[in-house]
């Protein structure tokens, strides 16, 4: 089984690089998730990271790339909820990307 | 895509059996495919909305906020029998408020459920195109 290492801990990740285990998340494992992929996390990702752990807390799902769109332009103002901003953060895709760095699972819906 | 009315027929407790979780999941994967969902709440399928749920014991997650999420998804029509309610000795107020904002009515918050009884039921599901049930 995959998994990374942060601050000498290992941490077990699914096939597609997801936490197996939810509980193992901090600011650091995000950061070292993000690096795999040669991403740097700044303010702008995790105001979404941050709104997306919010989102689980409240509701226990990971919200689909049109409900988080949506979500976040509620939030944060139309010129963030829309998919050219959210994409030009997460380019694989907004759901998928942040919340693997956020340490929620893949969004339901997600194919 | 085309798209279709759908609907889910919940008839079994929250816990106990995943048949609740996992028709939720799919409820919440039909909405993202921008279908027009509709949930219906029959015998101890009433139990799934209740208030206050704690599965604990049950060693399942409490998968009852989820619900809270289906306005976001644009599902906003969940029928809940009357009959099915009363029976548990149940009333609307035992039930989670589930609202909706309605984007044509200036985003006023809306309940989302609706109680019918068995013949409104029934006429509901007459103009289905898809029907699951769990």
């Amino acid at each position: 089984m995959a998994s990374i290492n942060v601050g000498g801990k290992d941490i077990p990740l699914d096939e597609e690089g997801y936490l197996e285990n939810l509980n193992d998340w901090t600011p650091e494992v995000a950061e070292v998730l993000a690096k795999g992929e040669d991403v740097t996390l700044t303010s702008e990702h995790w105001e979404i990271l941050n709104f997306l752990r919010e989102y689980y807390e409240e509701y226990q799902i990971a919200p689909a790339v049109r409900v988080l769109t949506k979500a976040v332009g509620k939030r944060l103002g139309a010129d963030k909820g829309n998919s050219k901003y959210l994409y030009s953060l997460f380019p694989y895709g907004p759901g998928k990307q942040a919340c693997k760095y956020g340490g929620l699972p893949k969004p339901t819906g997600c194919v | 895509m085309s798209t279709k009315n759908f609907l889910f027929v919940n008839r079994k407790a929250p816990y106990g059996t995943v048949y609740a979780l996992e028709a939720l999941e799919v409820v919440l994967i039909s909405a993202a495919f921008e279908q027009n969902v509709s949930l219906a709440f029959i015998d101890d399928g009433v139990y799934q909305i209740t208030k206050g749920q704690n599965s604990k014991e049950t060693g399942m997650k409490n998968f009852s906020p989820t619900f809270r999420a289906l306005g976001d998804y644009d599902i906003t029509k969940l029928y809940v029998s009357t009959e099915s309610l009363a029976e548990r000795g149940l009333t609307v107020d035992d039930l989670m408020e589930l609202t909706y904002e309605d984007a044509d009515d200036d985003y006023a918050e809306k309940p989302s459920i609706i109680l019918v009884n068995r013949e409104e039921m029934a006429a509901m599901m007459a103009e289905q195109e898809v029907i699951l049930s769990f």
